[in-house]
């Protein structure tokens, strides 16, 4: 009875995403090993097999996996799927493009995005933009899982797992990566981020984002978000989106700007610890799961609250 | 090119759903329905793709109840030439629905299927990874952009730290992600003319397809919720509190 954990990195960092991810591995009761399936990838597998619980660290190190393209990584992940009872990933866009591939090789149903371990068969996992929780029980002999990270605390290090490595499987040559645009940002990731300062459409522009949001995100070390409404006018890029569709976020701050909470904007922030909401509407449904909430124009509480953190010493 | 789309009948976005008192499930009866916003982005592009002379025909399948077929004439008012619904009262899984368009894939033999990336009521995003995997064909999933070849599809992906872009050899399948496109809504005279597009019907049972669900669902619960915390009257009042209350300044 093993768990295999798919690592989500970019070959020379392991993402925080497999930290917490493993919180939820290790909760299905079974030892952990963990696969890290890339190029050049020796440091991720370093770094994962530091992780505390982790019993061995699988390494399959080819060119096929350097950009972990779904049909080759899938491909890989059902010729070591014998050897565990439960598969698991982060649900991140890696994560959901591979696993449900890799479920319906296997014939396995897949239990999507789980919040919450309830047994080594039995999950809670949200519906409805989180406007319902789904108790769920598994059937099929072996698991494949993907997990909501902002459901999990990140597991700490303390481990020294030994590193094997795993020959690469035959890949199906349909599929090849052409090029990215990822941006590059000294910020914290979004999803890892211990703050967050999200925009709305009420910022009205990408140059508003740059001149009031900025200067606190760089004031408090946050990551910025962004509603869809924003995202779509253009203000912001689209990996800025939180929400049911974008991404799901759980900081200890979240500071909502000029965003009047859709119900898919609150799928993705409502368990963030401390929500804090700056809008001119006192109406806005934003406030409804707000810890604080200060009513005006943001174009003047911003440069305030620069100004206000500047003298609370940040 | 022949291209096959696929929609789901959801409870609409607009609804806000109501878990049911005992547990079962989520309040289904008399709530507005509606195509899956995703699977009308997929639909548009189809559209789009005919209307740039690059496919030839569009088949629209969905797979659900009786009016389900409501959803595939949208599909047709649309643009979609024709339409498949795979009848079923049950509620049927991402592993099944894949294996029911599988079974309606061999027999269509389409060059491209583009669905939503997920439905927004089990929100799974499972589908068209599973069809994919099925059928052993190559999968472009959260689909911001797609460039159709002859023999190929490059698909730039939204991913999580900005966009990919992968080729794809064809038949392969794309799933829609929110900007790919902006769905056009359908004019009287098309929805009209939908009425006369031909729509077959088949099941689970003619395709051979066992749909029994592999996840128990044990309950169906409210999320716990959050109270409205307190209004402050100023910026240095904010800071104060996450300071000193919240601590998390």
């Amino acid at each position: 009875m093993t768990t295999l954990l798919i690592a989500e990195h970019d070959n020379a960092h392991l993402k925080d995403a497999t930290h917490k991810a493993l919180s939820a591995a290790t909760a299905l009761g079974a030892p952990v090993h963990v696969l890290v399936a890339g190029s050049n990838a020796r440091a991720a597998a370093e770094a994962a097999a530091k992780l505390g619980g982790v019993e061995k660290v699988l390494l399959a190190d080819a060119a096929p996996y350097e950009h972990q393209l779904a049909e080759p990584t899938a491909a890989l992940i059902v010729s070591l799927a014998g050897s565990y009872d439960a598969l698991v990933a982060a649900a991140t866009t890696t994560g959901k493009n591979v696993m449900p591939r890799v479920a319906a090789l296997l014939d396995v149903m897949q239990v999507s995005d789980i919040t919450k371990v309830v047994s080594p068969d039995t999950f809670e996992r949200p519906i409805y933009a989180g406007n319902a929780i789904q108790t769920v029980q598994a059937t099929d002999a072996k698991k494949v899982i993907t997990v909501r990270t902002a459901a999990f605390p990140a597991a700490g290090e303390g481990g020294s797992a030994p590193i094997e490595t795993v020959g690469a499987a035959e890949d199906p040559g349909v599929s090849q990566f052409k090029g990215e645009e990822i941006a590059q940002s000294d910020r914290p990731e979004l999803t890892s981020a211990r703050i967050i300062i999200s925009g709305g459409r009420s910022l009205g522009s990408a140059d508003a984002f740059k001149q009031y949001i900025e200067p606190i995100a760089d004031k408090l070390g946050a990551a910025m978000g962004a509603s869809r409404a924003a995202v779509d006018a253009g203000y912001a890029p689209n990996d800025w989106q939180v929400g049911q569709t974008g991404k799901v976020v759980a900081p200890d701050l979240y500071i909502a700007v000029g965003i009047s909470g859709a119900i898919q904007h609150l799928a993705g922030m409502k368990d963030s610890k401390v929500i804090v909401a700056i809008n001119k509407d006192e109406e806005a449904p934003i406030f409804q799961v707000a810890d604080y909430g200060l009513v005006g124009d943001l174009f003047t509480i911003l440069p305030q609250l620069q100004e206000e953190l500047t003298k609370a010493g940040r | 090119m022949k291209l096959l789309v696929c929609v789901k009948r959801v409870v609409d976005y607009n609804v806000k759903i109501r878990v049911k008192g005992d547990g079962s499930g989520v309040e289904l009866a008399n709530v507005k329905m509606s195509m899956n916003p995703f699977d009308e982005i997929a639909v548009e592009e189809a559209v789009r793709l005919k209307e740039q002379g690059k496919a030839t025909e569009i088949v629209a399948v969905s797979i659900g109840p009786q009016q389900a077929g409501e959803t595939i004439r949208t599909a047709l008012a649309m643009g979609a030439d024709r339409g498949i619904l795979v009848k079923t009262d049950a509620t049927v899984e991402p592993l099944g629905v894949a294996k029911l368009l599988k079974a309606v894939i061999e027999q269509e033999k389409p060059d491209l299927v583009i669905m939503g990336k997920q439905a927004i009521d089990d929100d799974s995003n499972q589908t068209g990874q599973m069809l994919a995997a099925l059928l052993g064909w190559p999968q472009g999933t959260f689909a911001f952009k797609v460039n159709v070849g002859e023999a190929s599809i490059d698909v730039t992906r939204e991913v999580d730290g900005g966009l990919q872009t992968v080729g794809l050899k064809l038949p392969a399948i794309v799933t829609t992600d929110l900007r790919l496109n902006e769905p056009r809504y359908a004019s009287l005279p098309n929805i009209m003319k939908a009425k006369k597009k031909p729509l077959d019907e088949t099941s689970p049972e003619t395709l051979g397809v066992d749909v029994s669900p592999r996840l128990k669902v044990l309950k169906t619960a409210e999320p716990g919720g959050r109270k409205a915390g307190v209004k402050v009257g100023s910026v240095s009042e904010l800071v104060e509190k996450l300071k000193v209350e919240a601590g998390v300044l």
